[in-house]
């Protein structure tokens, strides 16, 4: 990084970050609370990209480790805890059983390791229904604290989360983790001939992956005033993250973003035509991935690239 | 009794496990495709089944054989329209070409679900039973239509190792499943071979929705589930090994009818995962792989 910012991109940026952060004085607070949403939407798809874009393995378990997040700070919450202690609890929760569900899932390659993840996130649904007591069931679990009643301060919540978030996981992609990520992901017999520790810095993006998950779960159940199975843990989401990271960009890190204001945003537009909207969002990430397979992002970013 | 009713509901239940699970299983061993529609075509076969033996006045049997021609369709246009451009895809490096067709592939079954939940609606729909009447055997109740559900699934894969065991056809599947450069440098045409592989897949996954229809009913909510219950057992019984699969069928189909009788409904599907989790770690190939 650093090396390499020509001043057309660099203003590009500010611009974006300008406008993302005026955006609640000039938009309608519809929107406003719409691209809140987007937001967390976008750390769960930048978080799933650095494992599939440049670790190369397919998680279906995202809303495992998001689940995690949201439901363990919602239980401290109820516990009495402060929120921001709340979220440190959540994030390590997350941690933790990603590092459980990655040491020894890791082990195994292509479509065992999407299995054990997609399991992960079964059995996580599961356990929430069966201890309903505690963590709602189906309804979801309210928490007594919100991050606040104002959704301008919201939404300046999640862009600063989401830019924060942006930054490190980019950084992160572009140092020499994500190419050494990248390289496993392509050959890994050729990157451990090299002389890398594969699997030591595949649980490390794993872990990388679940922190910023299992924040932006906790994140978002503090905005909601609930964690809810619907909206973060159940597999429709997991899909939903795959088709943002991949109409987006996959290996580009901020195409997820891309994806996930697109989504939301087309999932409004879409409203009038009632539950087809799915078909057709799920159609035009098809297409993509038939005719554009390195998304919108890495479309637009590819013919630049050699100079 | 108890245990009766449980040996008996259990082995109809994974006799269907098996034969839906077995399409997926070659789909794989042969042509190197997880299909992640795979529920997604179940519930065609089931829906269309149950539509033309419900509002054509075709009988269960008229509609069992249009389910069975629908799933077939739904086979070829996941191959034509999914498969086939991602692997002649130039953008798509060799490397990645399986992630793509999990991507894809799962993109294209919950277009199916949606589709067909705005065509049919999400309530579930029994088809009326193939056989009507109950046997009554030891003080146990079992329903004909059980008892022809899996004479039928046995009756099929039967049919399906002979195909590939004793004939021209099967024996080229089987080679390609070894080694397809070989075979295309033979002089077959390695993509007439992957065409009837997924006529195969067709049938069995289309009568398998269709037998689900009639015996436990089938909506197109249960697309993803039935994804994940074929995808489970492949697994399980190691991917590409038909026998693998079979047993496997029968240790999930158990393991959810016992929990079912024995503990509660609602923790049914949970002993099958636990089983699958420690399987996979302690043995990743699964319980007949190769690897």
């Amino acid at each position: 990084m650093g090396r390499n910012i020509r001043p057309s991109r660099l203003l590009l940026t500010v611009a974006v970050l300008a406008a993302g952060a005026s955006a609640p004085l000039w938009l309608d607070s519809y929107y406003v609370g719409i691209f809140t949403v987007a937001y967390y939407f976008g750390v769960f798809a930048m978080s799933w990209d650095l494992l599939f874009g440049f670790a190369g393995e397919v998680n279906f378990g995202p809303t495992f480790l998001i689940g995690l997040g949201a439901y363990g700070a919602g239980l401290m919450n109820n516990w009495g805890l402060p929120i921001p202690l709340c979220l440190i609890g959540g994030a390590v929760v997350a941690v933790v059983g990603g590092i459980v569900l990655a040491v020894p899932a890791l082990r195994l390659r292509g479509p065992y390791f999407g299995l054990v993840t997609l399991v992960a996130v079964l059995l996580l649904l599961d356990f929430i229904v069966i201890f309903a007591a505690q963590t709602g069931g189906e309804i979801g679990m309210m928490v007594p604290d919100v991050l606040s009643v104002s959704t301008d301060v919201n939404y300046w919540y999640a862009f600063g989360f989401l830019v924060v978030s942006a930054a490190i996981l980019f950084g992160l992609s572009r140092s020499s983790l994500g190419l050494i990520l990248q390289a496993t992901g392509q050959d890994r017999v050729e990157a451990q001939a090299l002389g890398f520790n594969v699997t030591k810095h595949k649980i490390a993006a794993f872990s990388i992956s679940a922190l910023f998950s299992g924040l932006a779960g906790a994140m978002l159940t503090f905005y909601q005033g609930t964690a809810s199975v619907d909206q973060m843990v159940d597999l429709s989401i997991a899909v939903q993250i795959i088709i943002a990271v991949v109409f987006g960009g996959r290996r580009t890190i901020l195409g997820g973003v891309l994806g996930s204001i697109f989504l939301v945003l087309f999932d409004e537009l879409l409203r009038p035509i009632g539950q087809l909207n799915t078909f057709v969002v799920s159609a035009v990430a098809l297409l993509v991935i038939l005719f554009l397979p390195d998304g919108v992002l890495g479309w637009v970013l590819r013919p630049r690239e050699p100079r | 009794m108890l245990a009766l009713q449980i040996l008996v509901d259990g082995f109809a239940i994974s006799a269907l496990y098996g034969l839906g699970a077995v399409g997926f299983t070659l789909m794989f061993g042969v042509c190197g495709v997880l299909n992640l529609a795979h529920g997604g075509i179940m519930v065609i076969a089931a829906l269309v089944g149950w539509w033309v033996a419900a509002d054509y006045g075709a009988g269960p049997y008229g509609g069992a054989a249009a389910g069975v021609l629908a799933g077939m369709a739904g086979s070829f246009v996941t191959y034509y329209a999914v498969i086939r451009p991602i692997q002649r895809s130039r953008a798509i490096p060799k490397v990645e070409e399986e992630i793509f067709i999990l991507t894809g592939t799962l993109l294209w079954g919950i277009m199916l679900q949606v589709g067909l939940n705005y065509l049919f609606t999400n309530n579930p729909v029994s088809m009326q039973p193939l056989l009507p009447g109950v046997l009554t055997f030891a003080g146990v109740r079992i329903p004909w239509n059980e008892v022809l559900i899996a004479v039928l699934c046995w009756g099929v894969i039967g049919l399906l190792s002979l195909l590939v065991n004793r004939t021209r056809i099967g024996k080229q599947i089987l080679a390609a499943s070894i080694n397809p450069r070989a075979l295309t440098l033979l002089g077959f045409e390695l993509g007439r071979v992957y065409l009837i592989v997924w006529t195969i897949y067709g049938v069995l996954a289309g009568l398998a929705g269709v037998l689900l229809a009639s015996f436990l009913g089938a909506s197109a909510d249960n697309a993803g589930a039935l994804t994940a219950s074929a995808f489970t057992i492949v697994i399980l019984g190691g991917l590409g090994s038909v026998p693998g699969s079979l047993i496997a069928a029968y240790i999930v189909g158990y393991a959810e009818t016992i929990t079912a009788y024995l503990i509660a409904p609602t923790l049914r599907p949970i002993p099958a995962l636990v089983i699958l989790m420690i399987v996979i770690y302690l043995r990743p190939q699964g319980l007949l792989g190769r690897r």
